[in-house]
């Protein structure tokens, strides 16, 4: 009986409680900010602002994680639960492929609130600025990967009618136009400072003008020559031939006006002039103002949720700050032979003399001795140093009888034959190439423990990349006077003092490989020459075609190979302790590299074609 | 508690009870098979390279059901009775097939039971005659090629390659070939021959499979010969 009074009475209490206040359920919500008051206050539209910032996307980027840098035969991955990098033998239609109109969307709106809100005429020109940088920014990516997309530049609204809203398939060109036209109407709004980096400046602009047109100016000429299959009847996919000087003359505009210091003083990188791989791979590694080089960057800070581990992943085994967790990311010989000798010259690593014997070096780095400083600025090579030791790659050693042997310790030491970094075939987190990548590896102590981690910064743009495009752009303008006089600038920083006197074709890719390698650069290159049925065929390599015709943009490139350091053991041998080298392919190199003509644009899925018919399929697929 | 038996059984049998009941659509079952022919002789193509797309219409999205062709051009579907549309698309294929110009045309079928078809392709080369000998490891072919469209929509070649493999799946794909070798299109003409050296085999074995074939200019799928087994 009592129960029953109680629980009458709550329930009384309740529902007159309840019915009392009418106002209860229109409290304003104290976690969400409203638009109005949002967009009432610089400090919240910068946060808004950073978000956009924050979803911007990249090829190969260090939050990516390491895989991301692993593909295209420039490196092996050393975990063997990725080595379906290697082992298979094409790429999906849908590889690379992106189709994020919600944060289109997100930019859209952010553009119109920020133009209808009260904040004071200067702020609202930069956010505005900032917004239309990245829409393009996004696009730019969009059109790389998609060919021509839909092209929406303002918020859509449902009201019923889902027809009205089915945008179809701008061309390819109407895309590049609209970026470069965007960046153009904006970059006045930008503030022209160097030591902004990891916000949209008057530079970044330029130099994403400058890169578009590029490669818009390459598909239309590049096309038309080798796959004039990849095209679509409405130019959706692929632009007329006839396009391309025009681009090429945006792309060296563009590019000369950051080097003429329009957009605030920027220069090559050259803190470090008595080690030029050191100061090559202080690049990365130098956030201070005195790094003039870097354009636009993606920064992280040690101690916030901001940080990645590239460096965690990537550590030389031997140096490691976490145990196992090293290693990763092995450069392939590919790469490194591709870095040419100081007298301008190409030639394969030298492991055996014209006779086919082995050629024997007293130390392990005499083999890589008098090439571009930015090899041994990109890769970490045998016997070098990082944290304070030099790392130790070692497949084991030479008898006196010729047999290489990798087990037990070397004759007559405890030591064992093979180094604490490898390398041994299928011995994962250490070298398997005998190169560690070193680029964006971060020499301060503590950045290879995954507690704190690292914030080296990612660079999208910088002044090196400039100078490139202008030099290819005037290249293909057939202004060679000045293509060379930028590209030796870029040449002479990397310790090739000896100008070039002759451009080709050839020179330019060989030089973008090499300059900009793991910088998220490759594929796109390779698509826009269209050389990337050409340079990964499908066929497997041997060592002697890995040798041959090094510096040809049209070399096949499909498998990544090592390169093994064995001791010679011979007491009373003159070449006793000395070094000989080995080029492997690995057991686990089943695969080949296969770019197919359906892969120069990835493919729009069924559940995209489904809800707006309007869009066309890809060619090829 | 004690163990109870007769609850586990009463338990078990309702599930079972219960789940055939409620069980899900009927497994299509019709099976559509065909070949790609071209006067009767099938066309030799890579595995899962060359895909026959079927769409069927009025059941809200849109998308293709795919199954891609094998090496000696065969391919098969299991599906539901109704009406389709069968499309080989873009320019997939060393063929040209039910197209005017540069587009395709897609083919009706009605399926109702089991249904076998020939899709009749024009290819644009054929390799004829090959015969194989052996001297010692060296496998070679002779052959010739011979042109079929030779209107304004003829291509030209850009390699021929003799592909030698291990296992019964050979072509140019790095893992679908031991051994090759080729010459450059331009350099075809009356009777072709070519060898290609078997490397040594871990595990050996006595016995290599060959085949030869034919990479079209602006093409990405190869036509190639039938497949041969060989003695070593």
């Amino acid at each position: 009986m009592k129960k029953i009074l109680i629980m009458s009475i709550s329930a009384v209490l309740l529902i007159t409680a309840s019915c009392k206040d009418n106002n209860y359920l229109d409290i304003e919500p104290r976690d969400v900010v409203p638009t109005d008051k949002m967009f009432s206050d610089p400090a919240l539209v910068l946060s808004v602002v950073a978000d956009l910032y924050q979803r911007q996307l990249d090829f190969s980027s260090l939050d990516n994680g390491w895989a991301s840098f692993a593909d295209f035969s420039e490196a092996f991955p050393s975990e063997n639960g990725s080595s379906f990098f290697v082992q298979r033998t094409s790429w999906g239609w849908g590889e690379w492929g992106t189709w994020d109109y919600g944060y289109i969307r997100d930019i859209n709106l952010f553009i119109e609130r920020a133009t209808a809100s009260t904040l004071k005429e200067e702020d609202k020109k930069i956010f505005i600025a900032e917004g239309r940088f990245l829409r393009a920014a996004y696009y730019f990516e969009l059109v790389k990967r998609m060919g021509g997309v839909p092209l929406i530049t303002q918020s859509l609204t449902y009201e019923g009618d889902a027809l009205s809203l089915q945008t179809p398939r701008s061309k390819e060109s109407e895309v590049y136009d609209f970026i470069i036209s965007e960046l153009e109407a904006i970059k006045s709004d930008l503030p022209a400072l160097v030591n902004i980096k990891s916000r949209a400046t008057r530079a970044a602009a330029l130099a994403m003008e400058s890169r578009a047109a590029l490669y818009a100016a390459s598909i239309a000429k590049y096309g038309a020559q080798r796959t004039p299959n990849v095209t679509l009847p409405g130019d959706e996919v692929g632009i007329p031939a006839t396009m391309a000087n025009a681009y090429y003359q945006k792309a060296l505009a563009a590019a000369e006006a950051i080097i003429n210091g329009e957009a605030g003083a920027y220069s090559l990188y050259r803190a470090n002039s008595i080690d030029l791989s050191d100061n090559f791979a202080a690049i990365f590694t130098d956030k201070s103002d005195a790094n003039k080089e870097s354009i636009f960057i993606e920064d992280f800070k040690v101690g916030t949720n901001k940080v990645h581990s590239f460096t965690v992943n990537n550590q030389p085994y031997s140096r490691s700050e976490e145990g196992a967790d090293a290693g990763r990311l092995n450069p392939s010989l590919n790469l490194v032979q591709a870095f040419e000798k100081l007298d301008n010259t190409y030639a394969p690593i030298p492991t055996v003399n014209a006779s086919g014997d082995p050629i024997y070096y007293t130390n392990q780095q005499d083999i890589f001795a008098g090439r571009d400083a930015r090899l041994a600025g990109t890769v970490m090579l045998p016997g070098s140093v990082f944290k304070g030791a030099a790392i130790d790659v070692r497949a084991g050693y030479q008898n006196a009888s010729g047999d290489f042997i990798s087990t037990g310790t070397l004759p007559g030491t405890s030591t064992p034959a093979v180094g604490l970094d490898g390398p041994a075939d299928g011995l994962e987190f250490r070298t398997q190439t005998g190169f560690y990548i070193r680029k964006y590896l971060d020499p301060v102590t503590g950045s290879g423990r995954r507690g704190r981690r690292s914030d080296v910064p990612f660079i999208r743009y910088r002044y090196a990349e400039v100078l490139l495009n202008a030099s290819e752009a005037a290249f293909e303008l057939g202004d060679k006077g000045k293509a060379l006089g930028y590209i030796n600038q870029v040449r002479n920083r990397a310790g090739l003092t000896t100008p070039l006197n002759d451009l080709t074709f050839d020179r330019i890719v060989h030089e973008r490989r090499v300059e900009l390698v793991f910088e998220g650069h490759t594929l796109f290159d390779m698509k826009r020459w269209r050389l990337a049925h050409i340079v990964w065929d499908g066929a497997n390599m041997t060592v002697a075609d890995l040798k041959s015709d090094i510096g040809s943009a049209t070399k096949h490139n499909t498998q990544p190979f090592s390169l093994w350091p064995y001791l010679y053991q011979n007491p009373g041998n003159a070449n006793h302790n000395k070094w000989i080298f080995r080029e492997v392919k690995l057991g686990r190199i089943t695969g080949a590299n296969r770019f197919q003509s359906g892969n120069y644009y990835s493919q729009i899925n069924d559940d995209i074609l489904s809800r707006n018919p309007k869009i066309v399929k890809q060619p090829n697929q | 508690m004690r163990f109870n038996f007769k609850y586990i059984i009463l338990v078990a049998l309702t599930v079972v009870v219960a789940s055939c009941k409620k069980d899900t659509k009927e497994a299509p079952k019709a099976s559509f098979k065909g070949r790609l022919v071209y006067n009767g002789t099938p066309i030799n193509v890579e595995q899962n390279q060359v895909p026959v797309e079927l769409y069927q219409s009025g059941f809200g999205k849109r998308g293709a059901i795919v199954g891609n062709v094998t090496q000696d051009g065969a391919f098969s579907f299991l599906l539901f009775n109704g009406d389709y549309k069968l499309i080989i698309p873009g320019v997939q294929g060393p063929f040209r097939w039910n197209q005017t110009g540069a587009t395709r045309d897609s083919l009706s079928v009605n399926i109702s039971g089991d249904k076998t078809i020939d899709l009749e392709v024009t290819p644009y080369y054929l390799i004829n005659d090959v015969k194989y000998s052996v001297s010692g490891r060296a496998v070679t072919a002779a052959f010739s090629v011979n042109k079929i469209i030779t209107d304004a929509n003829a291509r030209d070649i850009e390699r021929v390659t003799l592909y030698v493999n291990k296992t019964q799946f050979v072509s140019s794909n790095g893992d679908e070939n031991v051994a090759n070798n080729g010459i450059a299109g331009s350099a075809v003409t009356g009777t072709v021959n070519l060898t290609a050296t078997v490397p040594a085999l871990t595990p050996s074995q006595g016995y290599v499979f060959a085949r030869v074939g034919l990479k079209i200019a602006g093409v990405d799928d190869m036509i190639y010969s039938p497949l041969q087994k060989i003695s070593l």
